[in-house]
C-alpha cells in the first residue's frame, strides 16, 4: 500500500473535513515565500558574481550559484512531506573522502546538482509567482468575505466587500460572510488539485530515477552480498582444509623426524634429519601465518576486539587499541572490519612514517564507528592503494563507507562506518 | 611415570602422541577427540597432566582451550598443557589467568618435533611450572612495551626465557653469562616490574605473569 498522498485524499469525502486542504494551502504559501528567497539568492549571486569576476572574487560566488539548487532541493523534499508522505530519496552520492574539495567534485560531477540548479530556476523565476496567485486569490476572497462583518462593524456605516460591491446593512453583511464560509470548501478542491500537481512536478524534477532501475540495483546489491558471502565461505573452507589437512601433517612429520633423530644422534643421517625438521619448522611458520592471512581463528573465538588486538601486537609500529563493544556484531561485519583495520594498519606501516598509532572505535547511533589514525605525515589516497579500494567495496556491501582523511603533514585518519542494529 | 589425558582431534597426530609418550616411560590412560571426553576422561581417570589441542569439535573453535579452563576451574592445580597453531596473546592470558599461574603450559604445536624439549616441558608443567612458547613470549616482547620499558634488552631475555620455564643455570647457559649474572637480572627485572622481595609466592611466576599481562605487580596483593 502507498501512504497517503493529497491526491489520493482529494477523492475521499471528508477531504474537507481533514487536515488536508490546509495542507494544501500550507505548502503553496511556503512556496511563495521559499520561492522569493530563491530569486533573490539567484539574482544576487549572478549579479554579484558576474561583477566581481573582473577582481576573481566572483568565481566562488559563481560557484555558489551553480550550488544553489542543493540546499533548495534538501528544503523542497522536507516540505513536500506536508502533502505527500512517501519521502523523498536523497540522489546525492556521499564523498568519499572529508573535506571541502572533494566534496565539491562530487557535487559537481552528478547529475543531480545540475538538477536542482534548473529546478532552482524554474521555481525561483516562474512556479512561485504562480502559486502565490492562487494561494493569494483564494485567501483573499475568502478572507475578505468572511471579513465583511467585521468591516461593517468598524467602519459602522458601510463596507466595501472584495474593493467591489458595498454592502450596508448587517442581513447583507452576514450574508457575504456566509458565501465566504461556503466558499472555501469549494475552493479547498483546485487548492488541493494544484498542489498536487505542484507536488507531482517537484517529485518528477528532484527524485533519482526509480522504478525498474531501482528494483536492478537492488538486485545487484543482493548478488554483491552473496557473491561477499561466498567468498568468505572459501576462505573458511581452505583455512579449515589447511589447518586439518597440511598443518596437522606437517606438526606429525615433525615429531617423526624428531623421534628419527633420537634413534640416529650421532650416526650419518643425523644432520640430515635436522635440517629437513628446520624445512618442516619453516613450513608451519609460513602455513600458520598464510591461514592467518585467510582468516584469523581467534577472530572467530573472541570476536573482534581481540583479534584488532592481536593485529596491534603484531604491528611492527606500537598500536594503542580502545574499542568498546558491549556485545559481538554480526559475523558479516566483524570480518569486514578487521580486513578493513588490518589493512589500515598495514598502510601505516608501510607508508605513513609514522610512530605510533591508535584504534578507537565503538558503537554509535546504531553505527559501528572504527578509526585508525596514526602520527605521520600524511598524504595516503584512496585512489592510489588498491587494498583501500577493496577495503571500501567490501565496506560498502554492508552499506558502510569508508572515509580517510590525509592532509600533508598529516595525521592520517581512516574512518569506518557500518550500520550494524544491535539487539 | 605421568599418567596423562591427552585431547587430539587429528587422529595421525594423537596416536603420534600417544607413541612418543610411552616411547619416553609416560602412560597415556586416555586419548580422546573431542572437548566432552577430555572432561568425561579427566573425571575417570584423575590424571597427573592434561595435555590437549585448542581447536576441537564440535565447533572447531577454542573448546579444548575452554574445557582446559573449566578444568582448572574445578580442579585448581591440575596441571594442563595446552597445544596450538596460534600465536596468540589472549588465549594464553586466559590460561594463565584460570589459576595463580602455575602448571600451565602453552606451547605451538611445533614444538612437539623438539621431541626431547617437549617432554621436557610435560614435566616442567606437570611439577608446577609455568611455560610459555618462546614465539609467544617474543609477540609480547616486542609490543606490549607500556610496562615493560624499563627492562634492558638483557633483562627482557631473561624474562622471556623465564617464561619458557628455564631454570636460572639453563638461562645462564643460553645466554652464556654466569649464574649470578642472571640473578641479578632477575632481581632488577622483580624491582622495575615493582613485585615484592619478601613476598613468598613463587616470583618467577609472577614476574612472568606481570610481564605477559603488560600489568606489573598485579598479583602481588
Amino acid at each position: 500500500m502507498h501512504p497517503p498522498t493529497i491526491w489520493t485524499r482529494l477523492h475521499l469525502r471528508h477531504y474537507v473535513r481533514s487536515g488536508w486542504p490546509w495542507r494544501a494551502a500550507l505548502y503553496l504559501l511556503s512556496s511563495a515565500v521559499l520561492g522569493l528567497i530563491t530569486l533573490l539568492t539567484l539574482v544576487l549571486l549572478a549579479v554579484a558574481g558576474s561583477v566581481l569576476t573582473v577582481v576573481v572574487v566572483g568565481l566562488p560566488l559563481l560557484l555558489v550559484l551553480v550550488l544553489t539548487g542543493v540546499p533548495l532541493a534538501s528544503v523542497e523534499r522536507s516540505r513536500l512531506r506536508l502533502i505527500d508522505s512517501e519521502p523523498l530519496a536523497d540522489p546525492h552520492r556521499e564523498p568519499d573522502r572529508t573535506g571541502l574539495t572533494a566534496w565539491l567534485r562530487t557535487r559537481l560531477q552528478e547529475r543531480a546538482t545540475w538538477r536542482e540548479l534548473g529546478y532552482a530556476v524554474l521555481f525561483g523565476f516562474l512556479l512561485w509567482p504562480l502559486e502565490a496567485l492562487v494561494v493569494g486569490s483564494v485567501l483573499l476572497v475568502c478572507g475578505g468575505l468572511l471579513a465583511t462583518p467585521v468591516m461593517l462593524a468598524v467602519d459602522g456605516e458601510e463596507a466595501r466587500v472584495l474593493k467591489m460591491w458595498i454592502v450596508d446593512s448587517w442581513p447583507g453583511a452576514l450574508a457575504a460572510a456566509l458565501a465566504g464560509l461556503l466558499l472555501m470548501p469549494v475552493f479547498a478542491y483546485p487548492l488541493g488539485a494544484i498542489a498536487a500537481g505542484r507536488a507531482a512536478l517537484t517529485r518528477f524534477l528532484l527524485a533519482s530515477p526509480t522504478g525498474e532501475l531501482n528494483s536492478k540495483i537492488k538486485e545487484l546489491g543482493r548478488s554483491r552480498v552473496r557473491l561477499v558471502d561466498a567468498f568468505e565461505a572459501e576462505r573458511r573452507r581452505i583455512e579449515r582444509d589447511l589447518h586439518d589437512g597440511a598443518q596437522q601433517r606437517l606438526v606429525a612429520l615433525s615429531m617423526t623426524l624428531g623421534l628419527a633423530r633420537l634413534d640416529a644422534a650421532d650416526g650419518p643421517l643425523g644432520p640430515l634429519l635436522a635440517k629437513a625438521q628446520d624445512e618442516a619448522a619453516t613450513a608451519l611458520v609460513e602455513i600458520r601465518e598464510l591461514i592467518r592471512g585467510i582468516h584469523p581463528q581467534v577472530l572467530t573465538d573472541r570476536g573482534l576486539v581481540a583479534a584488532v588486538e592481536d593485529l596491534a601486537d603484531r604491528s611492527t609500529i606500537p598500536v594503542d587499541v580502545d574499542l568498546d563493544l558491549p556485545v559481538r556484531p554480526p559475523e558479516a561485519i566483524e570480518t569486514a572490519v578487521y580486513f578493513a583495520v588490518s589493512e589500515a594498519l598495514a598502510n601505516v606501516a608501510k607508508h605513513s612514517g609514522a610512530s605510533r598509532a591508535v584504534v578507537r572505535g565503538g558503537l554509535e547511533n546504531g553505527q559501528l564507528a572504527v578509526e585508525v589514525e596514526d602520527d605521520g605525515h600524511g598524504g595516503a589516497d584512496t585512489e592510489r592503494g588498491t587494498g583501500l579500494q577493496g577495503v571500501a567495496d567490501r565496506v560498502s556491501v554492508l552499506d558502510g563507507r569508508l572515509l580517510v582523511s590525509s592532509p600533508p603533514g598529516g595525521p592520517t585518519v581512516f574512518r569506518l562506518l557500518v550500520p550494524c542494529s544491535t539487539p | 611415570m605421568l599418567r596423562i589425558v591427552l585431547a587430539e582431534d587429528s587422529v595421525l597426530l594423537r596416536e603420534g602422541l600417544v607413541g612418543l609418550m610411552e616411547r619416553f616411560g609416560h602412560q597415556v590412560v586416555a586419548a580422546v577427540g573431542s572437548a566432552d571426553e577430555l572432561t568425561e576422561a579427566v573425571a575417570a581417570h584423575e590424571p597427573d597432566i592434561v595435555v590437549t589441542d585448542v581447536r576441537m569439535p564440535p565447533g572447531f573453535s577454542d573448546e579444548g582451550l575452554r574445557a582446559a579452563i573449566a578444568l582448572r576451574r574445578r580442579r585448581p592445580g591440575l596441571p594442563i598443557l595446552v597445544l596450538s597453531q596460534y600465536i596468540q596473546r589472549s588465549y594464553a592470558e586466559d590460561l594463565l589467568d584460570s589459576s595463580d599461574g602455575t602448571g600451565v603450559g602453552y606451547l605451538l604445536k611445533e614444538r612437539i618435533g623438539h621431541v626431547e624439549e617437549f617432554v621436557d616441558a610435560v614435566h616442567r608443567v606437570a611439577e608446577g611450572g609455568t611455560v610459555v612458547d618462546p614465539e609467544v613470549v617474543r609477540q609480547l616482547i616486542r609490543h606490549r612495551r607500556d610496562p615493560l620499558a624499563r627492562l634492558t634488552a638483557r633483562e627482557q631475555e631473561v624474562l622471556a626465557l623465564m617464561a619458557e620455564g628455564k631454570s636460572n643455570a639453563s638461562i645462564a647457559a643460553a645466554m652464556v653469562v654466569s649464574e649470578g649474572t642472571v640473578s641479578k637480572h632477575f632481581g632488577s627485572i622483580l624491582t622495575k616490574l615493582d613485585l615484592s622481595l619478601d613476598d613468598t609466592t613463587n616470583r618467577r611466576v609472577l614476574a612472568v605473569l606481570a610481564y605477559l599481562r603488560g600489568r606489573p605487580g598485579v598479583e602481588t596483593a
